[in-house]
C-alpha cells in the first residue's frame, strides 16, 4: 500500500487538533502505535508506519526509535519500503548514530541492484549522510558506476563523489580519470555533475588543479556550443541554454584560469562572447553575466575585458531589481580592493543605495561606501554617511559609527572637522558605539589645543540638550572639568559663546551624577570633572566640597573611593589641590591600536589621585608594620608601589596598623637574663613555657642559635611552633624542628636551630614569635632579643 | 553547497524540512524559527537574499527565498553557490511540484510530503543541485512512482475502492450450513484491512 493513505488520516487528526496540547496528545498516541507496531516482526503496514513518525520528526518531535525500523526497511526488498527506508534514513541516521554503519551494506547491495531507481536511492542517501568510513569502503563502487553507462546513475555517482571528496579528501586522487572522461558526454546533467566534481577536486587538490587546466579548451568548447547554439528546448531556461550548467562552467574556468597567464589567454575570447551575447532583460540572463564578470575579475584577463566586465557591473547598479543591484555590490566589494578607480566612477549610485528602503541593500552599500572613502571625496562622502547614520536600522549602527571613525581618522581634512564629525556620531548613535571611542576622543581633543575653547562651548550645548547617550556625556564631562575655566570665561572665537555661570555649569554636571541614565563610569566622570572645577572657578567651592562629601557615602564602591580621596585632598591636602588638579598635558598615542590610548588615558588619570594616596600611606607605614620584618629598618618609610596604589583600600586612617607595634611592646620590659659569659638565655617565660637560647659561632659572620622550649605546665602542648626576624641586613635560616609537641610537666623538650649570617656585623638583634595549641585553644607571644650572649667561639 | 531547504507557511508551521548537514532536533527547530523570524520581517518588494542568522554555517551563509501565495521557500547556501542560479532553482522546484500534483496548493505539500521529498530528491542531492531540467525530474520520478505501485497489489489500488470495500456490510457469515447430511464448514474468509 502506498504510504499516503494512512499518513493523510494521521495528518488530518493532527491537523483537526486546535491547541497545541491535543497535537501533543494525538502526536503521543500515534508515536505509541507506531512503536507497537514496529516491535510486531512483519507487518504489512510498516512503509505507512515510517512515513507517519517522518512527519511527525518534521513537526519536531523525538523519533529517534524509528532508527532501527529504517535499517530493517532497507534491507526490505520491495522498492516502496526501501524509499522510505531510505529517506527516513536521511532524516534519521547520522554519523554519529551507530545504526548509520548497519547500512552500509545494504548500501552496497543496492548500489548493484540491477534497478537503476534502487541504486539511486543509495546514491542519494550515501551522498546525503556518508560518513567517512563508508565513504572509504564504497568508494571503488562509485568509481565502477561514473564508468557505466546509464547517464541516470553517472550523474547522481557524480554528486556522490563530490560527497566522498569532502569528506575524504585522499580519494580525490581516485576520482579524478573518471571525472576527465566524463566531461566529452552529451548529457547535460551528467556533464553538470563532472564539472560540480571537477571543481570540487581541484579545490582541495592543486596538483589535480594543473592536471585539470588542460581541459580549459573542452570547457571552453563546451560553453560555445551552449552560448551560440540555437534554441534547443530541452534545456531552455527563458531564452538561455542550460543557464545553471553555463553558470557552473564558468565558475570552474574562474578556478582553473586564476593566477596562470596561458589559461586565462584561453578564455577571453569566450567571455567576451559569452558578455556580449547573453540578453540580460531576464533573470537567467543576469545570473549568466554575473558569473561571467566575476571570472573576468579573477582571472589574468586583458584590461578590455576587466572595463567590460565594470561597465556591466554598472549596468547591474542601476538596474530596477534590488537583487541584482545587490549582488552588484557585492561583486564590486570584492574589487574594489584592485581595481579602485573604477569603482569609484559608480560611487554615486552606490551612495544612494544608501538610501534604499531594502536592509540588505543598505548593509551591501554601506559596505562599499566605507571602502570608496579617499581622501579627495572625505567631505561628501561623510556628510552622505552621516546622513545615513541617522535613519540606518539599529544593527548597522556600530557598523556604521565606527567604519565613520576609521574614515575620520585616516582623512580628516582638519583637526576641527575631525572633532565636528565625532561629535556629530555621538549625538546621533552615541549609545552603539564602542568603548574605545572614548579615549580616542578625548586623546584628540588634548592634542588641539586651539580648539579647546570651541569644543567645550560645543559640548556643553549637546550635554544641555540629551545626557542618555552615555559616551557623548563621559566626553563633555571630562572637557568641561578640564576647560572649564573657558566656558566661564565666555569668549571663543569659532562659535558663538554661550553665557554660563558656575551655577548653570555646576548644575550640569549635578543632573549627570543624579540622573538614573548615567552609567557608573559616567557617574565616576562627572565626580572627577565636579572636583576638577574646584581650581578653576572662584566662588562655589564650597557647593563642589558638599557635592564630593555626599557621595563618600555612596553605594558605588569606585564612586565612594573617589569621594572620600577628594575630601580628603580638601581636609589635608588643600595645598596640593591646584597641583594635583591642573591641566593634562597631551596624552600621547602609541600606536594605532586603541587599547594603548586606553591605558594611557587611564594611567594619567589614576596618577592624580594615587598621588594622593602616597602622601597618606607614607603616614600609616611607619605604623603598619609586618611582624616578621625589619628590626633596623623600621624608621624608612615604607614606600608602596604605583600599582599597589589603584587596589589598595580606601584610606580610611589604620588604627589597626598600631597594634602590631603594641606587641612589639608588650615583651618589651623583658630583659634577658645576664648570664654574662654564660652562652645561654633564657629569651621568653611565661605561661609555663620556657624558650632557651645558646649561640655558637661558626665564622666571621655565621653564627648557629640553638633555641630551646619546654613545658611546665600540667597539659600538653602541641602545634609549637617558632618564627624569628632578624634586622635587614642580617640573613636567616631556620632548621627544621625536632617535634612540635611539648608534653607536660617538661618530661621532653623541642629544641630548633637557626643559622645567622651577619656580614655587616650589625648589630645582632632578633623577634621570636611563639605559636602553641593548649587545652583546645591556641596561644601566641612575641619575644624580642636584643642582647645575645657574648659568642663562644666553635670547639669551645 | 546548500546547508538546508525549508518550506514553510505564513505562520511558521513547517511543510517541508530538509538539512544537508547534520544537526540535532532542537537545533532544527530552532533554525526552522529562526529563518521564519527572519524571513516574515521582509516587505514585498525587497530583494531576495538575507544574511544575518547566527545557527547555521556562521557567517558564510545566507538565505535565499521566495514567497509564493501562503508559502515561504527558503533555500540556505554557503558562498560557493550564485545566488542567482539558487533563485532560478527554487522556480523550476515550485514549477516541478505544480506539474507534478496539478496546480499546487498548500494542501498537497501538507499531506505528501514523502511525494515532495522524492521529487526534491531528484534535484538536490547531498547539498548539491543535480538536475535542473524539469521534465527530465518528473520523467524519473513517474518511473518510480510507477514501480512503486507495481509492488502495491491490492493496496495499491486508489483509496476509494479500498475504502468502498471496508465498508461494504457483509452479512455475517455462518460458520456451519447444516442441511440434513450435509453439514459444510465454511472457511474463514480473509478480512479486509
Amino acid at each position: 500500500m502506498s504510504p499516503s493513505v494512512a499518513l493523510q488520516e494521521m495528518i488530518r487528526a493532527i491537523r483537526s487538533a486546535r491547541t497545541q496540547c491535543e497535537e501533543r496528545g494525538v502526536i503521543q498516541r500515534e508515536c505509541a502505535a507506531i512503536r507497537a507496531q514496529f516491535r510486531q516482526a512483519d507487518n504489512g503496514g510498516r512503509s505507512h508506519n515510517l512515513a507517519k513518525l517522518l512527519y511527525v520528526h518534521m513537526l519536531g518531535y523525538p523519533a529517534h526509535f524509528g532508527q532501527m525500523e529504517c535499517v530493517r526497511m532497507i534491507a526490505s526488498p520491495h522498492y516502496s519500503e526501501k524509499r522510505v527506508g531510505y529517506l527516513g534514513a536521511m532524516m534519521l541516521l547520522d554519523e554519529k548514530q551507530d545504526a548509520s554503519l548497519l547500512i552500509t551494506n545494504s548500501i552496497k547491495n543496492d548500489l548493484s541492484h540491477s534497478n537503476q531507481y534502487v541504486q539511486s536511492l543509495a546514491l542519494c542517501t550515501l551522498a546525503c549522510m556518508g560518513s567517512a568510513e563508508m565513504c572509504r569502503d564504497l568508494a571503488p563502487e562509485i568509481d565502477r558506476l561514473l564508468r557505466g553507462t546509464n547517464s541516470y546513475i553517472k550523474k547522481k555517482a557524480a554528486l556522490c563523489a563530490v560527497h566522498i571528496v569532502r569528506k575524504v579528501q585522499d580519494l580525490g586522487e581516485l576520482f579524478a580519470p573518471a571525472a576527465r572522461s566524463l566531461l566529452s558526454e552529451k548529457n547535460h546533467g551528467v556533464l553538470y555533475g563532472a564539472v560540480v566534481l571537477i571543481t570540487e577536486l581541484c579545490a582541495w587538490n592543486p596538483e589535480t588543479l594543473e592536471l585539470f587546466r588542460k581541459t580549459v579548451p573542452d570547457l571552453v568548447q563546451i560553453m560555445k556550443g551552449l552560448v551560440i547554439s540555437g534554441y534547443s528546448p530541452e534545456h531552455d531556461v527563458a531564452g538561455v541554454s542550460d543557464p545553471f550548467l553555463q553558470v557552473r562552467i564558468l565558475r570552474l574556468l574562474r578556478i582553473l584560469g586564476r593566477n596562470n597567464e596561458a589559461a586565462s589567454d584561453a578564455m577571453n575570447d569566450l567571455l567576451a562572447q559569452v558578455a556580449t551575447n547573453t540578453d540580460s532583460t531576464k533573470t537567467v540572463g543576469n545570473a549568466v553575466l554575473y558569473e561571467t564578470v566575476l571570472t573576468v575579475l579573477d582571472i589574468k584577463s586583458e584590461s578590455g575585458l576587466r572595463i567590460l566586465a565594470v561597465n556591466i557591473l554598472g549596468r547591474f547598479l542601476l538596474n530596477n531589481d534590488r537583487n541584482i543591484r545587490y549582488i552588484a555590490m557585492t561583486c564590486l566589494q570584492k574589487i574594489v580592493g584592485t581595481d579602485h578607480n573604477a569603482v569609484q566612477r559608480h560611487r554615486g549610485t552606490i551612495v544612494d543605495c544608501l538610501k534604499d528602503q531594502d536592509a540588505s541593500v543598505k548593509r551591501r552599500a554601506l559596505e562599499l561606501s566605507l571602502a570608496l572613502v579617499s581622501a579627495s571625496n572625505i567631505r561628501s562622502m561623510m556628510k552622505e554617511l552621516l546622513l545615513f547614520l541617522s535613519s540606518c536600522p539599529p544593527d548597522l549602527r556600530a557598523e556604521a559609527g565606527s567604519g565613520i571613525f576609521n574614515a575620520a581618522e585616516r582623512y580628516a581634512p582638519s583637526q576641527r572637522w575631525h572633532i565636528d564629525t565625532i561629535l556629530h556620531v555621538l549625538t546621533t548613535a552615541g549609545g552603539d558605539m564602542r568603548d574605545e571611542t572614548v579615549p580616542n576622543l578625548i586623546q584628540l581633543i588634548t592634542n588641539a589645543s586651539e580648539l579647546h575653547c570651541y569644543t567645550v562651548h560645543k559640548l556643553y550645548r549637546a550635554l544641555l540638550t540629551d545626557i542618555s547617550q552615555q559616551p557623548l556625556v563621559q566626553v563633555a564631562c571630562w572637557c568641561i572639568g578640564e576647560y572649564g575655566d573657558l566656558l566661564l570665561r565666555g569668549e571663543c572665537q569659532e562659535t558663538e559663546p554661550v553665557q554660563v555661570t558656575e551655577d548653570d555649569v555646576l548644575d550640569a554636571l549635578e543632573t549627570v551624577l543624579q540622573s538614573h541614565m548615567s552609567s557608573p563610569a559616567t557617574r565616576a566622570f562627572a565626580l572627577t570633572a565636579t572636583m576638577k572645577l574646584s581650581t578653576r572657578i572662584t566662588d562655589n567651592v564650597d557647593r563642589i566640597r558638599s557635592i564630593v562629601s555626599i557621595y563618600g557615602s555612596c553605594i558605588d564602591v569606585e564612586l565612594q573611593q573617589r569621594a572620600v580621596e577628594y575630601n580628603a585632598l580638601f581636609k589635608k591636602y588643600d595645598h596640593m589641590r591646584a597641583a594635583v588638579l591642573e591641566r593634562m598635558p597631551v596624552i600621547e598615542r602609541n600606536s594605532p591600536g586603541h587599547t594603548n590610548g586606553v591605558s594611557v588615558g587611564e594611567a594619567v588619570k589614576e596618577i592624580q589621585p594615587a598621588e594622593v594616596k602616597q602622601g597618606l600611606l607614607q603616614q600609616n607605614a611607619n605604623q603598619v608594620c609586618d611582624l616578621l620584618d625589619l628590626l633596623g629598618g623600621s624608621e624608612e618609610p615604607v614606600q608602596p608601589s604605583l600599582a599597589q596604589s589603584s587596589t589598595a583600600p580606601g584610606m580610611s586612617v589604620n588604627t589597626a596598623s598600631t597594634a602590631g607595634g603594641d606587641l612589639l611592646d608588650l615583651l618589651g620590659g623583658l630583659e634577658p637574663t645576664p648570664h654574662a659569659p654564660a652562652p645561654t638565655l633564657t629569651a621568653y617565660e611565661k605561661h609555663g613555657v620556657t624558650l632557651t637560647l645558646s649561640c655558637e659561632k661558626q665564622s666571621d659572620s655565621g653564627l648557629t642559635v640553638t633555641l630551646t622550649a619546654s613545658n611546665s605546665t600540667d597539659s600538653d602542648i602541641s602545634s609549637f611552633t617558632l618564627q624569628a626576624a632578624v634586622p635587614k641586613s642580617v640573613q636567616l635560616h631556620m632548621k627544621a624542628p625536632s617535634g612540635d609537641s611539648l608534653p607536660a610537666r617538661g618530661t621532653a623538650k623541642v629544641t630548633q636551630m637557626v643559622v645567622v649570617n651577619n656580614p655587616n656585623k650589625v648589630k645582632l638583634k632578633m623577634r621570636l614569635r611563639i605559636s602553641y595549641t593548649r587545652q583546645g585553644s591556641a596561644f601566641q607571644d612575641t619575644v624580642q632579643i636584643d642582647s645575645f650572649p657574648e659568642v663562644s667561639t666553635a670547639g669551645h | 553547497m546548500i546547508k538546508a531547504i525549508l518550506i514553510f507557511n505564513n505562520h511558521g508551521k513547517p511543510r517541508l524540512s530538509k538539512f544537508y548537514e547534520h544537526y540535532t532536533e532542537d537545533t532544527e527547530q530552532q533554525i526552522i524559527r529562526e529563518t521564519f523570524h527572519l524571513v516574515s520581517k521582509r516587505d514585498e518588494n525587497v530583494c531576495n537574499f538575507l544574511e544575518g542568522g547566527m545557527l547555521i554555517g556562521g557567517s558564510d551563509y545566507k538565505l535565499i527565498y521566495r514567497h509564493y501565495a501562503t508559502l515561504y521557500f527558503v533555500f540556505c547556501v554557503d558562498s560557493s553557490e550564485s545566488e542567482l542560479g539558487i533563485l532560478d532553482l527554487i522556480q523550476v522546484f515550485v514549477e516541478t511540484l505544480d506539474k507534478c500534483f496539478e496546480n499546487v496548493c498548500e494542501l498537497d505539500l501538507i499531506f505528501h510530503v514523502d511525494k515532495v521529498h522524492n521529487i526534491l530528491a531528484e534535484m538536490v542531492m547531498g547539498g548539491m543541485v543535480l538536475e535542473t531540467n524539469m521534465n527530465e525530474i518528473i520523467m524519473q520520478v513517474d518511473a518510480q512512482n510507477k514501480m512503486e505501485k507495481s509492488e502495491a497489489g491490492i493496496a495499491g489500488a486508489p483509496a476509494r475502492a479500498v475504502s468502498a470495500v471496508k465498508n461494504m456490510n457483509l452479512p455475517e457469515m455462518p460458520r456451519n450450513i447444516n442441511i440434513g447430511d450435509i453439514s459444510i464448514k465454511v472457511p474463514n474468509l480473509p478480512s479486509f484491512k
